[in-house]
């Protein structure tokens, strides 16, 4: 290695480290998590498009109401349950097990064991999500949100959940080496905590119905812990993991790390009673949650610091690297929609902002913007080192980044603005409801318009992705990263 | 990080506090309460002999909850109402009094829903809409709410051709309504829309509680 210095392009190699051993090493883990690691991307990336039919047509009907109105399995509940549980359950979670169990398993340094398990549990979560998902439009659908699926194919998800768990945890164990870097604090938590959500959620709602309301508070419980302790850890450990590895250079602030690691486990878990301000429970318990809420300020400026100033001065680099051009922008997602979040818990705000599109909104910035277009970049730079070969064509990742970039700003505007709209009227008793619902049809159009250009993202995406995966001999070929900037032809994806 | 044992009791205790916290306290709280008479004599005991309030929803209304949760009508409708003061709930007579935990204790399913495209049904029961208006709502929302965007439910009916006597059920509608049946025809309610609309007539906040009273 000389010691001139070095371009910061120099910096970001493809491999990032210079140390042959080191990539050797990485390689070997790879290949050992190939086969499953791809079966989780293919099953997430049929998801996604599934989930954006389903989308498509809960997005028409809430403006055309007549559209697809013959058949009770395509009414406006169902397909809005199906596009919720396909996306995240089927989308999120195969992604999750794609690239969060991939980190896992680098980080921990050792080719992982028994890979083969782990893809017969990833078939039963498919089988299980499916017949889920068909018995949400059968009509077998629970009307809890968040919990749609019938209790005929939860048990399905359970065991195949618990078996990828353990095996995380298992990677976990057999690692080498002393350090544990923060993306694994995440996973591992992550990993730990979800199976307890969603086992209590099911125990207390559907199985033995808790008293009352207390289902109510268990359902938003659950139900903001799968966004703020399932999806936001994952995401953000792949943050951690992706933008130091492409730009070469090491996070801003360990001390900040540990912080905002802290902070999100101790308060995140109590806001979700905020989907409650108003209701009938008790007013401690919402307090608490708006407590809570509020101090998730700390992580989300504390992880937002360490993320954006790991970047700064590298914009180029950024903007370069289609793995970081996703990620940066859903790390800059998730300071925005994390401060609205908490201002939304604040009462004044809620009483507007409740029971509207604000919170569509609120949920599709978090799920969307935040935590999918950074699973987008963790799949543009995960491909490449499984496969050992590039992505075919910048052009179509520039389609999927600014379909998925403008698709989701503009859903973004038309549900705030006509969220807001439809509190401050639904507060004002001398605006008949019917009003309310008149004035919001321009933004719930706007919003299918949205839809539309979100879908030609996905596409764009699909087909880079099989293209890639069935390569042709001129993929194969293919020499050097893809980037977005023809000029250079250097550094990682 | 190093201290692995810190960490994992960290990442446990984290969730253990919340679930401790929120639901276990919560299940306390609320687990404990009883069906109870409007008002309670000196002593803080039911009277005798009084109705037990809320009710328990039976027969036909129940089997209409399950259609109500089938049909995912939560999406877009609410049951709760909150306090005067907060929101315009009570002024759009959507209830005589804020909904409290009590109400929702003999529920097996709660739907208190987070989402109002609609409005709120906790007293649809109570307000002056009957089985003939709803029917007609269900069937298609445009003949009771033009320009609603809640979708037609036309599956849950039936279009018979009339054969001697008209059917008593048979749907009302205005003279001269383009969506009305063809002449001779007459449309009428399935078992599943019965059972909607006999649910939604029994959603009613019309009694008083001893923590939440009507004022007249």
């Amino acid at each position: 290695m000389d010691t001139a210095p070095q371009s910061n392009s120099q910096i970001a190699n493809p491999y990032s480290s210079k140390d042959a051993a080191v990539r050797a090493e990485l390689s070997e883990i790879d290949a050992s998590i190939r086969s499953s690691a791809l079966f989780f991307t293919v099953s997430a990336i049929f998801w996604l498009l599934a989930g954006t039919v389903f989308a498509l047509i809960t997005a028409y009907k809430a403006h055309e109401p007549a559209f697809m109105a013959d058949g009770a399995w395509s009414t406006f509940g169902r397909m809005r349950s199906a596009h919720l549980n396909a996306m995240a359950l089927g989308w999120g979670n195969n992604i999750i097990f794609a690239i969060g169990l991939w980190i896992m398993a680098r980080l921990c340094r050792a080719p992982i064991r028994h890979g083969g398990m782990l893809t017969i549990a990833g078939i039963f979560w498919n089988v299980g999500l499916t017949i889920g998902i068909g018995g949400i439009i059968a009509g077998d659908i629970t009307s809890v949100e968040w919990l749609e699926i019938p209790h005929y194919a939860t048990p399905l998800l359970a065991i195949s959940y618990a078996l990828i768990g353990v095996w995380g945890i298992v990677a976990f164990k057999f690692r080498k080496g002393e350090h544990v870097y923060v993306s694994q604090w995440y996973i591992l938590a992550a990993l730990f905590w979800f199976p307890w959500l969603y086992v209590i959620a099911q125990v207390m709602i559907i199985w033995f119905p808790a008293r009352g309301v207390v289902q109510s508070v268990t359902n938003w419980w659950f139900a903001h812990n799968v966004l703020g302790l399932w999806l936001t850890p994952m995401a953000l450990a792949t943050a951690y993991y992706l933008i130091p590895k492409v730009l070469g250079r090491p996070i801003y602030s360990y001390y900040l790390s540990v912080l905002g690691f802290w902070a999100l486990a101790i308060f995140y878990n109590w806001a979700g009673v905020h989907h409650l301000i108003g209701g009938p429970i008790p007013v401690w318990l919402i307090s608490a949650g708006i407590v809570a809420s509020v101090m998730m300020v700390i992580p989300v400026i504390v992880v937002g610091l360490n993320h954006h100033m790991s970047v700064v001065g590298l914009h180029k680099e950024v903007w370069r690297s289609p793995t970081l051009r996703f990620t940066v922008f859903g790390a800059i997602s998730y300071t925005l929609v994390s401060l609205i979040g908490s201002s939304m818990a604040v009462r004044s705000v809620n009483e507007i902002t409740h029971f509207t599109d604000f919170t569509v909104g609120h949920a599709h910035h978090g799920v969307y913007a935040f935590f999918s277009m950074i699973m987008f970049g963790g799949v543009y730079y995960m491909m490449p080192r499984l496969l050992k070969r590039e992505w075919p064509s910048a052009t179509l990742i520039k389609l999927h980044f600014w379909g998925s970039a403008v698709g989701i700003s503009v859903m973004l505007f038309a549900l705030h603005v006509t969220g807001w709209i439809q509190g401050l009227e639904m507060n004002n008793p001398d605006i008949s409801m019917l009003e309310v619902v008149q004035n919001s049809m321009p933004w719930l159009k706007a919003r299918t318009v949205s839809g539309v250009l979100l879908s030609f993202a996905h596409v764009a995406f699909a087909v880079n992705f099989f293209w890639m995966l069935f390569a042709a001999g001129a993929v194969r070929a293919k020499q050097g990263p893809t980037l977005l900037d023809s000029s250079s032809k250097e550094g990682a994806a | 990080m190093k201290n692995l044992p810190l960490l994992f009791c960290g990442i446990f205790f984290a969730l253990a506090f919340s679930f401790t916290g929120l639901i276990l306290s919560s299940n306390i709280q609320i687990g404990s309460l009883n069906q109870t008479t409007q008002s309670l004599d000196e002593n803080g005991n039911n009277i005798a002999g009084e109705t037990l309030y809320p009710l328990k929803t039976a027969g036909l209304a129940k089997q209409g909850k399950q259609v109500y949760i089938e049909m995912g009508c939560i999406y877009c409708h609410t049951q709760q109402v909150r306090r005067q003061g907060f929101g315009a709930d009570y002024e759009r007579n959507w209830g005589p009094r804020q909904s409290v935990a009590r109400d929702y204790i003999m529920q097996d399913r709660v739907l208190l829903g987070t989402m109002r495209r609609g409005p709120d049904l906790m007293h649809v029961g109570g307000r002056p809409l009957n089985a003939d208006w709803h029917h007609l709502h269900l069937y298609n929302p445009q003949i009771t709410s033009k320009g609603s965007n809640m979708p037609p439910f036309a599956f849950l009916y039936e279009t018979h051709k009339i054969e001697g006597e008209p059917s008593p059920d048979a749907l009302k509608f205005p003279p001269n309504s383009e969506y009305g049946p063809e002449e001779g025809y007459e449309i009428v309610p399935t078992r599943d829309a019965e059972a909607l609309v006999e649910y939604l007539l029994s959603l009613k906040l019309d009694y008083s509680l001893p923590e939440a009273q009507i004022v007249e």
